[in-house]
């Protein structure tokens, strides 16, 4: 069961949800992977605070063109859609950072004068905290493309009952590739208009992808109902109602898991934990889980 | 002391550009600039954080003009034409091409483009024998150029899981100074997306000065660190900010410590204050709802950040 945690909005609670349910799940006894995808900023391990066993560079290969061989028949720079590699008479120019990695300007090339190249754009990291076996990817200052490390940081993912995603906020390219292959997006929320408007963003991306998925609600009764109305309205399963409280954004600000500090939070997620393994999720529901005591 | 200069506004002043981003989300970014919107008198605002844009809920931006923005490609199989080879499959890196395409009466099942996986390289096409795959640009996006009660305004919206948000922070960033300098007006307040990959990198480059807004947690401690780094490496001055600073006011003073050991300045503290949020539901900025609290640390804020535009104030905050 691979569930991704992810948002619209950022500073929702990603991170908060993602590390609280990793945590309990191994607690109940389930082998859980915690995968952190949002490699510009990856804050999982602050809370979760793994012991790191392997940390490698990772990146992504680019054309490394062997002058003696090249033609010059500028095959290449026609079929490279991102100006990564541009032939100007007498010289190849290759802009590593604009590569997509696709590989075409080494397939065009007749007398096989690219090679490709690893660029190193990030690092890899393994380990385990506690029963939780720990993955993140953390991308150089600087780099623009984050997708293509995704990617490996997801394909690094040990095997597991509950692998969770925790994804970068947005809705775009990253968040796209962290999301992928998910058996359930969880879309943590906040009841503000600025949550509600990057929720439904985050609605068309998911709908858009066919990934089956639910929306928690972080913070509630801290802003207005018109979320839970949206839900409401649009058959959107509900699967957490997460109220607010200062003694969880408390434990946050320590880099401390919520779950020891706040029972009824640690309740609350609980219910969550379970509701993950319903089946037949293509089906509207309207499960909300309250906060008990 | 040789002389004293007063340096005066040239007649055509050139447009200077602040962005306020912040590493981790969701610290307060876009309420602060609206805010700013509301204090300052002479600016134009883009909004770069495209792929979950905010700042048109506070500021009901009157849109006066709208532009498609195409900003890749994409490939789509001609059902048709297709042979069921499998070389798109084999050549395609990004598990964009996936056979579950209908019949066409030469073979039972035909390859297809995922339209989101597809990066828009155009492999497939290139080397599809049959000529069964088109291959052309793609709208995924749109712009806008508004007016809004604090002046003019550059807004987008990104396709629904469309790629190439860099470019199109760029477009409305070049977009808005353009305005700027055809109104004359000074100042470009862009407010940036979280993160320090590709729409940041894109929304801070070459711009006059940062704000980095943060908050007291060990997770707003750590991507200062990294949106520190980001800055530097592209040598921007940068302003530090700490929102809800009296949530841990020793982890806001760790912050604000290891800010000016990395010779970032200090921008100031805004507290906790419901009023905060309580703006956003009623679509006020924080200092048209209120004077005191949070609003009257953001005006102190606006002013410390307006000096640093100004040139009356040193950029790294290493104060005489």
């Amino acid at each position: 069961m691979k569930v991704a945690i992810a948002s619209g909005k950022g500073g929702t609670g990603k991170t908060i949800v993602a590390t609280n349910l990793a945590w309990l799940a191994a607690r109940n006894g389930q082998s859980v992977a915690y995968v952190d995808c949002d490699v510009e900023d990856p804050n999982g391990h602050l809370f979760l605070k793994p012991r790191i066993e392997d940390s490698r560079p990772i990146g992504w290969l680019y054309p490394h063109v062997d002058e003696n061989l090249c033609t010059q028949c500028g095959l290449c720079g026609e079929i490279c859609q991102y100006s990564a590699i541009i032939c100007l008479p007498g010289k190849v120019l290759v802009y590593p950072e604009l590569c997509h990695t696709c590989g075409g300007c080494s397939l065009v090339c007749r007398p096989g004068a690219i090679r490709e190249v690893l660029r190193e754009t990030g690092k890899l990291e393994t380990g385990s905290a506690g029963p939780v076996q720990f993955v993140q990817g953390l991308l150089n200052i600087g780099e623009a493309m984050s997708a293509p490390l995704i990617r490996q940081v997801k394909a690094a993912a040990p095997e597991a009952d509950l692998v969770i995603v925790d994804s970068p906020p947005g809705t775009s390219c990253p968040v796209i590739e962290s999301v992928r292959g998910a058996d359930l997006v969880a879309l943590v929320t906040e009841p503000t208009p600025f949550g509600l408007n990057d929720l439904k963003l985050a609605v068309g991306m998911v709908r858009a992808m066919k990934l089956p998925f639910g929306v928690v609600i972080n913070r509630a009764g801290f802003g207005d109902q018109e979320t839970q109305e949206y839900c409401r309205r649009q058959g959107i399963e509900i699967l957490a109602e997460i109220h607010d409280d200062r003694r969880v954004a408390e434990a946050y600000s320590r880099g401390g898991l919520a779950c020891e500090a706040v029972p009824e939070f640690r309740a609350c997620l609980e219910d969550l934990l379970a509701l993950l393994w319903v089946e037949n999720r293509t089906a509207p529901g309207v499960a909300a889980s309250e906060v008990g005591l | 002391m040789s002389q004293v200069v007063t340096i005066r506004r040239a007649a055509a002043p050139s447009v200077k550009e602040l962005t306020v981003i912040s590493g981790k989300g969701g610290t307060g970014k876009t309420s602060i600039v609206a805010s700013f919107a509301a204090l300052s008198q002479n600016s134009v605002l883009a909004d770069c954080d495209v792929d979950a844009a905010d700042l048109h809920l506070v500021l009901e931006p009157h849109v006066l003009r709208r532009h498609q923005f195409a900003g890749g490609k994409r490939a789509r199989i001609k059902l048709g034409h297709c042979t069921a080879c499998g070389k798109c499959e084999e050549l395609c890196r990004f598990d964009a091409i996936l056979f579950d395409g209908p019949g066409n009466g030469t073979v039972k099942k035909t390859f297809r483009v995922d339209p989101v996986a597809c990066e828009g390289c155009g492999v497939c096409a290139w080397f599809c024998a049959e000529r069964a795959i088109e291959f052309g640009p793609v709208v995924n996006g749109e712009w806008f150029i508004s007016e809004t009660r604090c002046g003019p305004m550059v807004h987008a919206k990104l396709g629904i899981a469309a790629e190439n948000s860099g470019k199109l922070v760029s477009t409305v960033r070049t977009n808005a100074k353009r305005i700027a300098e055809e109104r004359g007006l000074d100042l470009v307040l862009i407010d940036g997306s979280p993160g320090i990959g590709c729409p940041v990198i894109a929304s801070v480059t070459g711009a006059t000065l940062v704000l980095a807004v943060t908050e007291p947690t060990l997770s707003g401690l750590h991507d200062l660190e990294r949106v520190a780094e980001l800055t530097r490496h592209f040598g921007i001055p940068t302003l530090v900010c700490v929102n809800k600073w009296d949530l841990n006011p020793e982890v806001c003073e760790r912050i604000e410590a290891r800010a000016q050991e990395r010779g970032l300045g200090l921008a100031g503290r805004v507290r906790y204050d419901h009023a905060f949020t309580e703006a956003q539901i009623r679509g006020k900025a924080v200092v048209e709802y209120g004077q005191d609290g949070c609003a009257a640390d953001l005006r102190a804020v606006w002013a410390t950040v307006e000096a640093h535009l100004d040139g009356s104030a040193r950029p790294t905050g290493e104060e005489l």
